[in-house]
């Protein structure tokens, strides 16, 4: 079961990246929107660290978005 | 660290930086400026102070000082210093009782009551933590980003070291991006009065008595435990066309040594809910985690959504999904200044870990592994909250966060005998989230 959903989500990107050069993405004159800072992927970073040590301290997961690491006692 | 200089020191940092996040006028402009003048205005600094606060409970105040210096040849290097404070009650893990209720504190100095009906929280939870972060980030060839960073973190019981490293590769035109990286911390716990036997029973009586320390040291296994955890972490961003992005993220994470919570103990309750005695936790020493990870970033006209689901499973049995998202609303110059409103919400969904028990029942075996800690047992948890941003001072930002969380344990299925069917098992922890970040 678990096995499936990993090979699921692994196989998304890599549907993306084959028909990539065909129909997906932009030429660099396009990226007017994308070059703004709010469309960044982490365009918080102090609010997702904040976040990050608030959730590792009261559930029992974390990472995802970047490493889980330990780093504090508070968990 | 719990000395009065270490203290001393912490608080000035501490006012420092708060002097730095809401003096606008004095401290922090006066450091943008001499900083302006110095390098040409290549340093880019954040400063965030925030207040978390539990109702009855936790509360923490963490103040963060972030600093960004880009170099000629596109090299970043990033300086980050978190101090953090945390003080009030924390649950202990006993179950509430109808009667009046006796627990040793972790030191072994002391008792505490709790009041019939109460959930059992440990009232001298306290400590102060320096967290100093460093990551250097260059490219290393056409298309090819390289990132190397180290960790710090010391609290009065627990150092934490940390190393980690990642590189990155675009193609397409930049608009994919594979990345692979990893990180490796190394804990070390020294926790107030040391580390408990597994199921040694709680020493309760008069801690004056001339034995209490000889009998005491007997439920103590040492003075120290450590951890290393060990991260993977596989991503794939693809930019979908002018408004769109998305991210794919995979994770694999080892987690080896002690990682017992040794503030945490069970009740070992009769067949009428009666607690007879109390045990210390118990937990494996190894957990494998792995997560699926995506975000998707949409500009519309003018608005910008934000959304990220993340599923979590790991070798305790241990599943969980994440929801969040952002929607963020620019509102134009209508306030004398650009600003924008941010709405935010998270949905938290786990379920419980194998060995989680809300209490044991002395008329049977004890099991090898058990925790009454409500962080790994069933949950849901929502934030709501907003963010406010304005830039002020020739582009300078100056927001607003506001949040609240509100997270419910449940019943994963546990028959409750007795006396317990009438006291509060789950309670629910309401918590209030406020911060305010200056970039400049």
């Amino acid at each position: 079961m678990e096995c499936k959903k990993l090979h699921i989500s692994l196989l998304v990107p890599v549907l993306i990246s084959a028909t990539g050069c065909t129909s997906l993405g932009v030429e660099p004159w396009e990226r007017d929107l994308l070059a703004k800072k709010e469309m960044s992927l982490n365009a918080a970073p102090i609010d997702a660290a904040l976040d990050d040590h608030i959730y590792f301290s009261k559930e029992a997961s974390s990472g995802g978005k970047g490493f889980g690491g330990g780093g504090c006692g508070c968990n | 660290m719990k000395n009065g200089s270490d203290k001393t020191n912490i608080k000035t940092a501490l006012t420092i930086a708060t002097a730095a996040l809401l003096g606008t006028n004095n401290l922090a402009q006066a450091t943008s400026t001499s900083i302006a003048s110095v390098e040409e205005n290549s340093w880019e600094f954040d400063s965030a102070f925030l207040f978390y606060s539990e109702v009855d409970r936790v509360s923490a105040s963490e103040a963060i000082f972030n600093a960004n210096k880009t170099f000629e040849n596109e090299e970043v290097l990033n300086l980050k210093l978190t101090i953090d404070a945390l003080t009030g009650a924390s649950a202990n893990g006993a179950v509430a009782q109808p009667t009046i209720q006796t627990f040793t504190r972790p030191s072994g100095n002391g008792q505490y009551e709790i009041a019939p009906g109460d959930t059992p929280l440990d009232d001298t939870f306290h400590d102060t933590r320096v967290q100093f972060n460093g990551q250097w980030t260059q490219p290393v060839a056409s298309n090819l980003i390289a990132s190397g960073g180290i960790h710090i973190s010391k609290e009065y019981d627990y150092l934490s070291l940390g190393l980690n490293g990642n590189l990155a590769v675009d193609f397409d035109r930049k608009n994919s991006t594979f990345s692979a990286g990893f990180s490796y911390f190394q804990d070390t716990f020294t926790p107030e009065g040391g580390i408990p036997k597994p199921f040694a029973s709680m020493l309760i009586g008069d801690s004056s008595d001339p034995d209490w320390d000889d009998e005491f040291a007997k439920t103590r296994i040492g003075s120290e435990d450590d951890k290393s955890t060990a991260d993977i972490l596989l991503g794939f961003t693809q930019v979908i066309n002018r408004r769109m992005l998305m991210q794919f993220n995979y994770s694999y994470s080892v987690v080896d040594g002690y990682l017992t919570d040794p503030f945490k103990i069970l009740s070992v309750v009769d067949h009428n809910g009666v607690a007879q005695d109390y045990v210390y936790e118990s937990r494996p020493d190894s957990r494998i985690k792995q997560s699926i990870y995506t975000q998707s970033l949409y500009h519309f006209d003018t608005t910008v959504l934000d959304v990220s689901y993340r599923y979590m499973w790991d070798d305790w049995e241990i599943t969980s999904h994440t929801i969040d998202s952002r929607y963020r609303v620019p509102l134009g110059d209508d306030f004398g200044t650009e600003s924008y409103l941010q709405p935010h919400f998270r949905f938290y969904q786990q379920s419980a870990a194998d060995f989680y028990r809300p209490f044991l029942l002395d008329s049977d075996p004890l099991p090898a592994f058990a925790s009454a800690d409500y962080r790994i047992g069933e949950m849901t948890a929502i934030t709501v909250g907003f963010k406010y941003g304005m830039l002020v001072n020739n582009g300078n930002e100056l927001a607003f966060r506001l949040e609240y969380y509100h997270q419910t344990p449940t019943d994963a299925g546990f028959e409750e005998p007795g006396v317990l069917k009438d006291v509060e098992i789950y309670p629910t922890i309401d918590a209030i989230i406020a911060q305010v970040t200056y970039s400049f």
